[in-house]
């Protein structure tokens, strides 16, 4: 179905941003020159050759900067490759961004004409598919409404929805989950398991959250530095995933961190974080020690610690002093055992940051100092369930 | 299964024949059922290349895009499409008064109303769609680094949404040639032959010059984004040299003896005459002339398209 044979792609660092013409004959003044060309080039990818079998859902994993998104725009044809060949049996629908080509001006109904035939469809297929996409948008009442009065969520409900009823062969999505609230992004989830589960289409999927690889995808491929690896199973790709990429350690100096904003630790400092409990999961009891120094005591101090998603939102914060729980602490070095008896993130990446404050004084900010994969539990096999986020047991009863 | 590939256009020969494979062809979308059909994405070192197939089945991206044009334009404004009629109005208007009255450029025999609101409207489809067309890789660059169709279905769907504005300024030169046969008794038997039937012709070829032009600038804007600037600039020169505001009796009065006709060499000046001489009897054609501008704009539409596709093959790695 897609069949990708030494795929490479070169970027000049001179031409990434735009050259103006002086450069331009600057440069053929000094053509004779040559200056060192190879060092000023960059391989995005390298050799990149695999396949895709017809019905089969891969995954994309790897670090910013790995090439996903490189091989993405190649396969879907936004760019061509400099070296290589892609063989694609079928018709390609890519979905590189939500509402690519949504006009403020025009009404919801003008936009689905307009943004579908952007993704290929022809007017008849979109007329065929109005109601639907409509539904499953939930814009039924704002149809008729220029786009620019739409809030966000309508917005990106819209352009999901025409994307989805998308019907080529071969699918390519990257990252379009990251859009709307968790319902939505819930709806969407089980509108792509449909899509690629029932119609035997072929799909590509690149994503940071693992948990929605998980749910999706059969088979993997981990990208590192412009190189493939070999087509592996799920788990095995997310394994070599954190383990040679992204993941921090465990234990980190942050004596010499960078701060940003005036909370740098001039008075307490922030000088190790060290995760104790070794094995973060959902579930698990989470045990992490923050080292912190003093040059002159401090009273009444609290320490936080925060969880980000990757590039996104803040998902949960541990603030010791929920429970009014403030410590007094002496000139000098000090070590603060933080637990919780189960950590209630979904299985997924996450950004660490720490803080030390007195109510609203913030002594030091270490921001976003480790990524670190929450993994899934093995007394909880629904923890998975969820794209990422908390995950807490409420009480339920029978009225 | 139907291998695309001879579908591929090639116009220039490419120089190495292993490195000249068709970038890409993709069969109609929605068009067909049949799965069987094979996308080659690789390196395209040919020099002009166009997706003949893509640009079909994206026929209905076309339509919409040339709605959209024509809607958003118009949605915000109060007075709607009447802006159309409007703009050429006041600018009749004022050429009249200034170049006709004041310059005494207007000539005779005709109403210089309609003498000036001719020239426009045809400046106004060139000018028009060579600004659209100027700056349409940088301009779209949000749209053609998210997703994939024929980056020429733009450009294209600006010659007709462009079609569109000329045809409501017709109305205009109607609403003056009324208002000239009702005040002026001197023109009451002023009348419109057969002539006419060449304004589409006309039409198709400052089509081709303005396409030419504005896909040539889109390429080199693309790269050197500092030259944009020069867009409105080349536009307004081009005007003077046009005869629009004056008749090119006028310009040519001015030329030493002998020398007059090299003037005609501007593709511009044999396309507006001839267009003012089959919309209302004034003006100058000659073949001679005509043929050289003929053969300047669709040289000037190929080196254009070469460019403007090569280009946009990859540019979207640069912005």
């Amino acid at each position: 179905m897609i069949s990708v044979r030494g795929v490479s792609k070169r970027y000049r660092l001179g031409s990434i941003g735009m050259t103006s013409l002086r450069d331009e004959l600057q440069r053929l003044w000094r053509r004779p020159v040559r200056d060192n060309l190879s060092a000023r080039e960059f391989w995005a990818l390298k050799d990149v050759t695999f396949d895709v079998e017809q019905g089969e859902v891969l995954g994309l994993i790897g670090r910013n900067g790995a090439g996903k998104s490189t091989l993405l725009k190649v396969l879907s044809r936004i760019t061509e490759p400099s070296a290589g060949e892609i063989s694609l049996r079928g018709r390609v629908g890519s979905l590189l961004e939500v509402g690519t080509g949504f006009h403020p001006e025009l009404s919801g109904r003008d936009n689905i004409f307009l943004n579908g035939a952007i993704l290929g469809m022809s007017q008849a297929e979109i007329r065929s598919k109005f109601d639907a996409i409509v539904d499953f948008a939930e814009v039924e009442k704002f149809i008729d409404t220029p786009v620019k009065r739409y809030s966000s969520g309508m917005y990106v409900r819209l352009a999901f929805a025409v994307a989805a009823h998308l019907e080529p062969e071969i699918l390519i999505l990257d990252e379009v989950l990251a859009v709307g609230d968790q319902q939505f992004q819930e709806k969407c989830l089980g509108k792509m398991k449909e899509i690629s589960s029932s119609t035997g289409r072929t799909i590509l999927f690149v994503s940071h959250q693992m948990a929605a690889i998980r749910r999706l995808c059969k088979k993997c491929i981990v990208m590192s530095n412009g190189i493939n690896s070999e087509v592996l199973g799920v788990e095995d790709a997310i394994h070599r995933y954190a383990s040679h990429t992204g993941e921090s350690e465990y234990e980190i100096d942050l004596a010499d961190f960078p701060r940003v904003g005036s909370a740098e630790g001039r008075v307490c400092k922030i000088t190790r974080v060290n995760v104790t409990s070794r094995n973060l999961a959902y579930g698990m009891p989470l045990e992490i020690k923050v080292s912190v120094r003093c040059v002159q005591p401090v009273e009444q101090a609290m320490i936080g610690l925060g969880f980000n998603m990757l590039d996104g939102p803040r998902i949960l914060t541990i603030d010791s002093d929920v429970n009014g729980n403030v410590f007094n602490l002496q000139r000098g070095d000090h070590v603060l055992n933080i637990r919780l008896d189960s950590l209630p993130l979904h299985p997924a990446y996450y950004q660490c940051s720490a803080a030390v404050a007195f109510g609203n004084h913030f002594f030091d900010i270490v921001d976003k100092f480790a990524t670190w994969e929450v993994g899934t539990s093995r007394h909880d096999c629904w923890s998975d369930r969820g794209a990422a986020g908390c995950r807490l047991p409420a009480t339920v009863s029978i009225a | 299964m139907r291998t695309c590939a001879s579908a591929v256009t090639k116009l220039f020969a490419p120089l190495n024949e292993q490195c000249c494979k068709h970038h890409v062809s993709q069969p109609a979308l929605g068009d067909s059922l049949e799965a069987n059909y094979q996308i080659l994405i690789r390196p395209n070192k040919a020099w002009l290349t166009l997706e003949w197939r893509d640009l079909f089945a994206y026929r209905d991206l076309l339509w919409q895009l040339v709605l959209r044009d024509f809607t958003a334009r118009f949605k915000q404004t109060v007075l709607g499409p009447l802006w159309f009629i409007i703009n050429p109005l006041i600018t009749t208007v004022v050429f009249a008064v200034i170049f006709g009255r004041v310059m005494e450029a207007s000539p005779a025999g005709i109403p210089s109303l309609l003498f000036f609101n001719a020239g426009l409207l045809a400046w106004n489809y060139f000018s028009g769609l060579l600004s659209a067309t100027g700056n349409t890789l940088h301009g779209n660059v949000h749209l053609f680094s998210k997703v994939y169709f024929p980056r020429l279905i733009v450009p294209i769907a600006q010659v007709f949404s462009n079609l569109i504005g000329l045809a409501v300024q017709l109305f205009t030169f109607g609403l003056l040639v009324a208002y000239v046969w009702a005040t002026d008794p001197a023109f009451s038997n002023l009348h419109f032959g057969w002539s006419l039937f060449w304004i589409p012709l006309l039409l198709l070829h400052l089509a081709i010059l303005a396409l030419g032009c504005g896909l040539l600038l889109s390429a080199i804007t693309a790269k050197y984004r500092d030259l944009q600037n020069i867009l409105p600039f080349v536009i307004s020169s081009l005007m003077f040299v046009t005869p629009v505001m004056w008749p090119l009796a006028t310009l040519q009065a001015k030329f030493p003896h002998g020398y007059e006709s090299f003037m005609l060499l501007n593709p511009l000046i044999s396309i507006v005459e001839a267009f003012r001489l089959s919309l209302i009897g004034v003006g100058s054609f000659s073949p001679g002339y005509y043929a050289i501008a003929v053969a300047f704009s669709v040289a000037l539409l190929l080196v254009g398209l070469a460019l403007f596709q090569r280009t946009a093959r990859s540019f979207v790695d640069q912005a």
